[in-house]
């Protein structure tokens, strides 16, 4: 089964590894603010409503919209 | 003035603290400009050097890379791209967040690999330091080629070493980070030739982003444009490929010289305030709070700095009045000038204090939790969280508000906001608020302690909104865009405001409102006091001995006579002209020929409506609110017999001067940040006819 996981789908507290992105225009900026494959990044918290969610990414805190969040692909 | 000053710009991402060190820096030796064409403000200011050597300090706008996505960003990178341009800096100094280097490093390398001299500025060393992490600075500075100096902006410290490096000679480093790709090196040496660039990265930024670099012409954008895609050149592509080799190379470089890595769980802190402040109830209602602690801020403390600016006004304008001779020039000064110049003054408390207000906000941290808290909701109605900054500040005044949504990335987005702005109850609807809400709604108080009179005044705060709101959602559909919106927005971590900070906003945001609004409320001031002292021909003569005849006949006091010859006089000038033509469109919302003359006046600046009121009812001065009303209740319309001021009419006046645009300021703003006349005219139009057909409806469904 090819069920990739993003962070999206991620609990609160939950840390993952990115593995890639499944939106070419979007990850330009995802890489610039940190979004690294390879990199831990941890699920925080999501706002009322469940979106959108603050994630922690090399060392900073983030929000982004679930929109975004999900095109963020991790191995956890 | 020194036409060789060495020019420093200041770069980082936003929350580095750039503009600490910035204020640091230059102190109140700073003004706020425009970058030609654009509303970005453009912080300059003049700093001594350890030389003695006055150099010239230019604060850029907030970045984390020269891959421009809000209109702020698009400056910056516009101006290291143009390296023959006016604002191309001498020396470039980067200020990078201790805490977090691996963020700030992106830029770094960018600019290196542009070749210019820059200066790696580390601030928050002490909160690095806290967190267990200590940094090598001596191997970073050899790493990387360039000079590093540690700071501390909110205390001060390192400034002066800071300085000491700024006035030797900064020369760019010799390290490239990023190599361009074997396929492409071919066209960007074509371009480098084509253009005479310095470095292959600037040549490679040419192809990147063609369209946002301004300077160049329609032909160059085409040829470079052309060029790509013969070549098969993606611009998003090779910036992924280009963003992950950058930050190959500053891990490794990070992982040399950075000696403890972070305890991962040092903000817990944050996370902790952030559990009650972006929880779904407490969240919320703190939100709220902090709303309503801010409106009280406003009301209460401007009140008594805003009596004393009126009553001062009055008294210098009356005190003028009896020391000069008569004369058309004295008049105007006395008469035209004098309460115009008090009338923008008046508002400088309650814009003061809302700018104050939303600065402790931003500076704390709290700002960007309301945005992360609102940007569901405000989605729902095409808006964004961002959103809410404007929206907040268009209580104080539209046109800052509006400036303020430079932040939002998204144009759709960012357009309905500017469109909806204005329907927020600005700090001007207030004087017109008060006085009609004074006059219709008697004093009493429901269940004892609401007041009415407060209950009609926050009702029409909230017609306001509903209004912003709703017609939000009405562009969200008629608006069609193919550009992607999106929330990737940092959150800094809580930590106490820097009054200092707090204090240089507040001071540039009001000079920046007396001089943008106040010249425009001014020249309306001045003009109507010719159009109400003036009219055609000898009309207003003629009249006058007409009053001054009948009065005569009767016995009637000196003052009696004074009062109805000027309320004559107003009659037949060009103001009294203008506002019978316009009686038969407004009689059906309930206002004869006189509001009419308020409504004209008031067409630029809706405060204008009281002292326009005051002055077509002949009160010498509008700094007695009593007598205003007074006058105001006693005025009979002829037809009835009964008060001019009823209830139906006050109401539909209430509801006119919500939502009509009424504020020539703003249009002027809005026209800059859309790049034309027509949003503006969309603007104006929508919303005189929203405001006519409600006030209509409100009269007609009460009388």
């Amino acid at each position: 089964m090819d069920l990739k996981r993003n962070v999206a789908g991620m609990k609160p507290g939950e840390t993952g590894v990115i593995s890639g992105f499944s939106d070419d225009t979007l990850s330009a900026k995802l890489l610039e603010m940190g979004f690294l494959p390879g990199t831990a990044v941890r699920f925080n918290f999501s706002a009322p409503f469940g979106d959108p969610v603050c994630v922690s990414v090399s060392g900073y805190d983030l929000s982004l919209r679930l929109e975004e969040a999900s095109t963020i692909v991790i191995l956890s | 003035m020194d036409g060789n000053r060495k020019k420093i710009a200041l770069v980082g991402k936003p929350n580095s603290g750039k503009s600490s060190l910035f204020n640091q820096l230059t102190g109140l030796n700073q003004k706020i400009g425009n970058f030609p064409g654009i509303t970005v403000d453009k912080r300059t200011g003049i700093t001594l050097l350890a030389n003695r050597e006055q150099a010239e300090i230019i604060d850029l706008p907030g970045i984390y890379s020269l891959y421009p996505r809000t209109l702020d960003e698009k400056i910056v990178a516009e101006i290291f791209a143009d390296q023959k341009g006016e604002h191309f800096p001498d020396c470039v100094a980067l200020v990078a967040d201790a805490t977090n280097l691996k963020n700030c490093m992106l830029l770094l390398t960018q600019l290196m690999d542009l070749k210019l001299p820059v200066v790696l500025v580390l601030n928050m060393m002490d909160l690095a330091a806290k967190s267990g992490q200590s940094i090598d600075i001596q191997g970073l500075s050899a790493s990387l080629d360039l000079p590093v100096v540690m700071i501390n902006a909110r205390k001060g410290e390192g400034i002066q070493e800071l300085k000491k490096v700024l006035s030797g000679s900064v020369v760019p480093s010799r390290k490239s980070v990023f190599q361009i790709g074997d396929e492409i090196k071919p066209l960007v040496r074509k371009i480098k030739e084509k253009f005479t660039l310095t470095t292959d990265y600037e040549a490679y930024h040419f192809l990147q982003q063609t369209e946002s670099l301004h300077f160049l012409s329609r032909e160059d954008r085409d040829y470079i444009e052309r060029e790509a895609k013969a070549v098969n050149f993606f611009p998003h592509k090779y910036q992924g490929a280009e963003t992950i080799m950058r930050y190959g190379f500053i891990q490794d470089l990070l992982n040399k010289v950075i000696l403890k890595t972070s305890d991962p769980e040092w903000n817990k802190f944050s996370y902790r305030i952030d559990k009650v402040l972006t929880h779904k109830v407490w969240g919320y209602l703190i939100f709220f709070s902090v709303l309503f602690l801010i409106f009280q801020s406003i009301f209460a403390w401007a009140q008594v700095p805003m009596d004393f600016i009126d009553s001062s006004f009055a008294k210098l304008s009356n005190f003028l009045d009896q020391s000069f001779p008569d004369g058309p020039l004295f008049d105007l000064i006395t008469q035209g000038i004098i309460p115009g110049i008090g009338g923008i003054l008046i508002f400088i408390p309650q814009i003061a204090i809302l700018f104050a207000c939303i600065s402790i906000l931003e500076e704390s941290g709290y700002m960007a939790r309301v945005v992360f808290l609102m940007d569901k909701i405000m989605r729902k109605f095409g808006l964004n969280g961002k959103s809410v900054v404007p929206l907040i500040s268009g209580l104080a005044c539209a046109i800052p508000a509006i400036m303020a949504t430079r932040t939002i990335e998204n144009w759709k987005e960012r357009l309905i906001t500017i469109f909806v702005t204005p329907f927020m109850s600005c700090s001007a609807r207030l004087p017109v608020f008060t006085i009609l809400v004074a006059l219709i709604i008697p004093e009493n108080k429901l269940f004892g302690f609401f007041n009415y009179q407060g209950l009609v005044l926050m009702s029409l705060y909230l017609l306001g909104f509903i209004a912003a709101i709703l017609s939000a959602l009405v562009m969200k559909f008629l608006l069609k865009t193919k550009e992607k919106s999106y929330l990737i927005m940092e959150m800094p971590t809580y930590r106490r405001p820097k009054w200092a900070n707090v204090g240089y906003t507040v001071v540039e945001k009001t000079k920046a409102f007396v001089f943008e609004a106040g010249k425009i409320i001014l020249a309306i001031s001045v003009i109507l006091w010719v159009l109400a002292s003036y009219g055609p021909g000898d009309k207003m003569q003629q009249a006058e001995e007409v009053v001054r005849f009948q009065s005569s006949q009767r016995q009637i006091s000196e003052q009696e006579l004074e009062a109805q010859i000027s309320s004559t006089r107003l009659e037949h000038s060009y103001a009294g002209i203008m506002g019978k033509t316009l009686e038969p469109v407004i009689r059906p919302l309930g206002y004869d020929w006189k509001i009419g003359i308020a409504l004209v006046t008031s067409f630029a600046a809706r405060e204008v409506f009281v002292s326009t009121i005051a002055t077509i009812y002949s009160l010498g001065s509008t700094d007695d609110e009593q007598t205003i009303k007074g006058r105001l209740k006693s005025e009979i319309n002829p037809e009835t017999g009964g008060p001019r001021y009823t209830r139906a009419v006050g109401f539909s006046l209430l509801v006119f001067y919500t939502l009509a645009m009424q504020c020539m300021s703003t249009l002027a703003i809005v026209k800059r940040e859309t790049k034309g006349w027509t949003w503006p005219l969309i603007q104006l139009g929508y919303m005189t006819v929203l405001a006519y057909l409600s006030a209509f409806a409100i009269f007609q469904i009460m009388s």
